[in-house]
């Protein structure tokens, strides 16, 4: 196992270019391992990623990789898938990336139901142009374009997408790797859009100015913080405030776009 | 006045303070952040005055400026490559709309593959939009051409949009002599242009029209824009009476008996203003303004001076065609008596240029062969 998940990377663009602490590379880590536990060959698959931090993940994965615009990799996929339906595909995205610029490909990629596996890797911040707050960014943080805090209030990205039509929605973090590995492993296995929000520190960019300490302390925050959705089912509202629901939060069955589009012309 | 080692994005970002707009609104994009950020921090001191909206793309930045704008308001948004290129639509928009918006534009390449180097090619690229476009070489030029973008942008109701490279000036710092607000007032005043849209006053704008009132309305809009130039040096001579210095549309560095001239724009000017010392016989003519085009001026400039050969230095290519500012030139050149020979060194990409690299240039470009270019590869 571990002589195959050396073979997904490409070990000579190693040592990557995040910053010590962060968890992108926890992230990127657990994707390789889903995609192995997935059993998938690896010339199946394909990572599409758009711009930012996470993004640069592509570029380290020995997959065919595409790396796009700016909150446009949903857009760049559903092409992919549609021409090719039998490749698996990965989309890596940011929080930044996926629901500002690329707000409108990702629900109308859920409200097509078509085959991609999103990641979003949130770490609450535009980490690469250096801390500017996201769509993500939770109300009162800072962030270089809110020093006194920002006054807007975050998507909450998996209801977004359910909202939108998405068949598949995951929350972990990099704090749990272990989890995030099965929840990717099984947005996988899910036939129609599957969204995996990733969460993940920004010692850095987000940390720092926020006050929230290093990596360690930003990785115990967020486990602290995790409630899986069995155990979320026995607590009382109050008991909940402050928590993060991790696990699957929701899974449903529907035609999955591309099956259908293809049963439509006769060659399904 | 107080000098201030600055960036040229912060003087940029400072220029836009000093002004006073009633809107600012961008998107982070590099090498431009550091302006969205230096007016992000005089907006949390309480020093900007203004809205300041972080909105979620570039495209929406303008859109919001043209909303504005269209009620009444100085607005101010900067961008970069990428960003620029999503705001297409918008910019072609704004200056449609007659607004008097001030955008600034860092230059960087456009993928893909992504690249992050000094390309003008983004904002070269948007010729055609209906901006007026002024390309600074220095953290000075910056500071200054702000406040006169707005001046310029307000009497004639178009859209400015003020350039200067990535990088080389976004990023290095330099003495910015900065003056404070009250003396900015003394040149640049409320803003007092007519609002599109008014409380009271129900009306459709930016609707919809048949081509013959927007053939009206393009020729109009081009013709106002001619403008330009002259209002640029107008504008100029009252900028100088009050900060003690000034600049040209197209300025041009002659030592006497010079043959050759090297035209180019940006950053690009002041390293070839820094070598012209060491190449005898051979002048500047640096281009500001690139939108209009200030074709009038540079012919009678290469006529005054009896240049020979100009050099261009393009930062930039449109591919299949070559350096953008080498075809405006030639453009501008049409039916002179006495043309000069021009060639082109295109440093499209993320190219240095060297002093090595211009000296030989200028010797292997053959004053009797009309026109020709080389790669900036070649020359390494």
């Amino acid at each position: 196992m571990e002589q195959l998940t050396q073979d997904f990377l490409r070990t000579k663009k190693l040592p990557h270019i995040w910053c010590p602490g962060c968890g992108n590379g926890i992230v990127t880590a657990a994707l390789v391992r889903a995609i192995e536990r997935a059993g998938y060959n690896q010339q199946d698959v394909v990572i599409v990623s758009g711009i930012g931090c996470s993004s640069r993940a592509a570029g380290y994965l020995n997959f065919n990789t595409l790396h796009t615009t700016h909150g446009r990799a949903l857009a760049f996929a559903t092409g992919l898938k549609m021409a090719r339906p039998e490749l698996k595909l990965f989309v890596i995205m940011g929080d930044g990336d996926c629901s500002a610029i690329g707000g409108n490909h990702f629900i109308h990629a859920a409200r097509r139901n078509i085959d991609l596996n999103a990641v979003i890797i949130n770490n609450h911040i535009y980490g690469m142009t250096g801390g500017q707050h996201s769509p993500l960014t939770p109300t009162g943080m800072k962030a270089t374009t809110a020093p006194g805090g920002t006054l807007e209030r975050p998507f909450d990205l998996l209801e977004l997408a359910r909202g939108a039509g998405a068949t598949f929605g995951a929350r972990g973090n990099a704090a749990q790797p272990r989890q995030l590995e099965q929840l990717i492993s099984r947005a996988a296995n899910h036939k129609g859009f599957s969204v995996v929000e990733a969460l993940s520190q920004c010692p850095i960019a987000y940390g720092r100015r926020n006050k929230l300490g290093g990596a360690v302390e930003m990785l115990r925050e967020m486990k602290d913080k995790a409630v899986s959705v069995e155990k979320a089912s026995t607590m009382d509202v109050d008991e909940l405030k402050d928590k993060t629901l991790s696990g699957v939060i929701y899974s449903v069955d529907a035609p999955e776009f591309s099956e259908e589009y293809y049963r439509s012309i006769g060659k399904a | 006045m107080p000098f201030e080692v600055v960036s040229g994005s912060q003087a940029a970002a400072i220029a836009v303070q000093r002004v006073g707009v009633d809107l600012v609104a961008a998107y982070p994009i590099t090498p431009q952040t550091a302006i969205v950020e230096t007016l992000a921090n005089y907006d949390a001191k309480g020093e900007l005055g203004c809205d300041f909206v972080s909105v979620e793309s570039e495209y929406s930045a303008l859109a919001c400026c043209n909303g504005a704008a269209a009620a009444g308001a100085r607005v101010f948004t900067a961008t970069a490559s990428h960003g620029l290129a999503y705001m297409h639509e918008m910019i072609h928009w704004c200056s449609g709309a007659r607004l008097p918006i001030v955008m600034v534009n860092v230059n960087r390449a456009i993928g893909a593959p992504w690249c992050l180097d000094p390309d003008q090619g983004d904002s070269l690229s948007q010729r055609d939009t209906g901006w007026m476009q002024i390309y600074c070489s220095g953290a000075q030029e910056v500071f200054d051409t702000v406040l006169q973008a707005y001046r310029l942008s307000e009497e004639l109701l178009l859209p400015c949009m003020v350039v200067f490279d990535g990088f080389y000036i976004s990023h290095t710092y330099e003495a910015v002599d900065i003056p404070d607000k009250e003396q900015v007032s003394k040149f640049i005043g409320p803003s007092n242009f007519k609002a599109q849209v008014v409380p009271g006053e129900p009306g459709n704008i930016q609707g919809i029209i048949p081509g013959e009132i927007q053939h009206q309305l393009v020729k109009k809009r081009s013709e106002t824009m001619m403008f330009a130039p002259s209002l640029f040096e107008e504008l100029n001579k009252s900028f100088e009476k009050i900060f003690g210095r000034c600049y040209r549309a197209v300025e041009v560095v002659a030592p006497i008996g010079a043959k050759t001239a090297i035209f180019t724009a940006g950053a690009t000017a002041e390293t070839v203003r820094w070598c012209l010392p060491k190449m005898e016989g051979t002048a500047m003519i640096q281009l500001r303004m690139f939108r209009p085009f200030p074709a009038e001026q540079i012919r009678s400039i290469i006529e005054k001076n009896n240049f020979e050969r100009i050099v261009v230095i393009d930062r930039n290519c449109s591919v299949g065609v070559g350096g953008i500012l080498a075809q405006e030139l030639k453009a501008a050149l049409y039916g002179m008596s006495k043309l000069p020979a021009v060639h082109d060194l295109i440093l499209a990409g993320g190219i240095d240029l060297t002093g090595e690299m211009l000296g030989q240039m200028v010797e292997e470009s053959d004053g009797n062969v009309k026109t020709g270019y080389k790669w900036g590869d070649e020359l390494l």
